[in-house]
């Protein structure tokens, strides 16, 4: 039976994680490679590594990371941020990533999610989008959730499975950071309109909190990133968590 | 040594990490000598059929697998690699696979029930239907392993070596004809129990 899936999200500046995992037994918080083992170590199912490098020269750093992570982690990797062309799918590829994901990119380059699904397969391109609720209705944000682009999220999300995205992250703005559950209503109204997999971000505060996710069956994954960094919520104790509810999930021994 | 085929399907950076992680020796190569030196050869991919079977015809890579396998060789294919070692595929037609197993290569959807996604993408647990075969040593019953594709082998029950169930359709998880074997998930991208199934490739102990 196919599961449903826990993924951790890691910030990495200039080839570091910013935000480092608050544990004891980590002697390094902010390396990508300890971080991903010590994820992948946890039953992660897949791990994001979203590069928030803001300059170019900071570029290489990310990629050296990743290599470093592919070359000892073997679960999916999905990398995200200042993914403009199709230079930057080849980029991060190369160096070891399963998907990439998109976001202002696709949204100004219209051509990139089609261009990329006929290159790497629509399996690899993930588009990522930033919502919130405007006037009642759900619009896509641009530059990391700073600019109403004005665009329908449910249309923007049918044009991308359309144009070949294999894959869904719903980031919900007016969730994001709450701490007090995914966005529901959010995530419903998306899987209503496309047949693509779908992760949820942003909300997540605790553990009954990806129950009450998977109780959404158009829902495939949960993304979260500060509560798995700071141990609020432990991947292991998670996964153990919903598994001993029923939800079909994948648990590691220690 | 291992000879991963390298014919320009798919990015091999994973495959060749977790083969020398588990310490197999390996060369990532579309040579004919590599491959004939070789103690093992893989046939990774990750794409369409019908170009990766013309791919393999123009660099006349087919003939020399047939002829390789046929010697004994072992061989193991990965996803749309695996997929290749059967007789045909309909994927966006209708193609000629290597046929060094019997099976034919079809798509999920329309087996599928209505409103299923696809592709069949995340981790599955495995249904043992041969549970001695070598490849799953080291490998239990319910084990999760990770998967990605549309189509899927089909008609290959004697090929059947573990199956996973998605929706309505049973897949056709790891297949075996003699020394030539295949998975449709992904090892290298499996966790532990990928590297587990590797290892028993890469150690010989896939060889019944």
């Amino acid at each position: 039976m196919l599961t449903k899936r826990i993924i951790p999200c890691l910030d990495v500046r200039n080839g570091r994680v910013v935000k480092g995992v608050n544990f004891e037994g980590l002697r390094d918080v902010s390396d990508p490679v300890t971080l991903a083992k010590y994820y992948n170590d946890s039953g992660a199912d897949e791990l994001v590594f979203y590069d928030i490098t803001a300059s170019a020269e900071g570029r290489p750093l990310f990629s050296d990371a990743l290599k470093a992570v592919a070359a000892e982690v073997f679960i999916p990797l999905t990398v995200g941020g200042s993914i403009n062309g199709l230079e930057d799918f080849d980029r991060v590829l190369k160096c070891g990533a399963d998907k990439v994901s998109v976001n202002s990119g696709a949204i100004r380059h219209p051509n990139l999610i089609a261009d990329a699904a006929k290159r790497y397969g629509n399996q690899c391109v993930v588009l990522s989008m930033d919502v919130k609720r405007v006037n009642g209705q759900f619009h896509v944000f641009a530059m990391g959730g700073r600019e109403d682009t004005g665009m329908d999220a449910i249309e923007w999300v049918k044009r991308a499975e359309q144009s070949g995205a294999g894959e869904v992250v719903v980031n919900s703005i007016d969730t994001d950071g709450v701490r007090r559950g995914f966005d529901l209503e959010m995530l419903k109204a998306v899987g209503e309109a496309v047949k693509l997999p779908i992760i949820a971000s942003g909300g997540a505060g605790c553990r009954e909190d990806f129950a009450k996710l998977f109780e959404l069956p158009c829902v495939d994954a949960g993304l979260a990133a500060s509560i798995f960094h700071s141990r609020e919520v432990d991947v292991r104790e998670l996964k153990q968590f919903l598994a001993n509810l029923g939800i079909a999930m994948r648990t590691v021994e220690r | 040594m291992i000879c991963v085929v390298d014919y320009g399907v798919g990015n091999l950076y994973s495959l060749t990490c977790s083969l020398r992680h588990i310490g197999a020796q390996c060369v990532v190569s579309k040579e004919e000598r590599d491959l004939r030196e070789a103690e093992r050869i893989i046939l990774p991919g990750v794409g369409a059929f019908g170009d990766a079977a013309d791919k393999l015809r123009l660099l006349k890579l087919d003939g020399l697998l047939k002829e390789l396998a046929a010697m004994g060789k072992p061989l193991m294919g990965i996803c749309l690699g695996m997929q290749l070692l059967f007789q045909k595929s309909y994927e966006y037609g209708e193609h000629a696979g290597l046929g060094l197993i019997p099976g034919v290569v079809r798509p999920l959807a329309p087996t599928l029930e209505a409103g299923a996604k696809v592709p069949h993408m995340g981790w599955n647990s495995l249904t043992f239907q041969q549970p001695k075969d070598g490849l799953l040593r080291g490998v239990r019953e319910g084990d999760y392993v990770y998967y990605v594709h549309s189509y899927y082998a089909t008609d290959c029950q004697q090929a059947l070596v573990a199956t996973s169930v998605y929706g309505s359709v049973t897949v056709a998880g790891a297949v075996r004809n003699g020394n030539v074997c295949g998975t449709q998930f992904h090892p290298e991208k499996s966790g532990e129990v990928g590297l587990t199934i590797l290892s028993a490739f890469a150690k010989g102990d896939a060889l019944c």
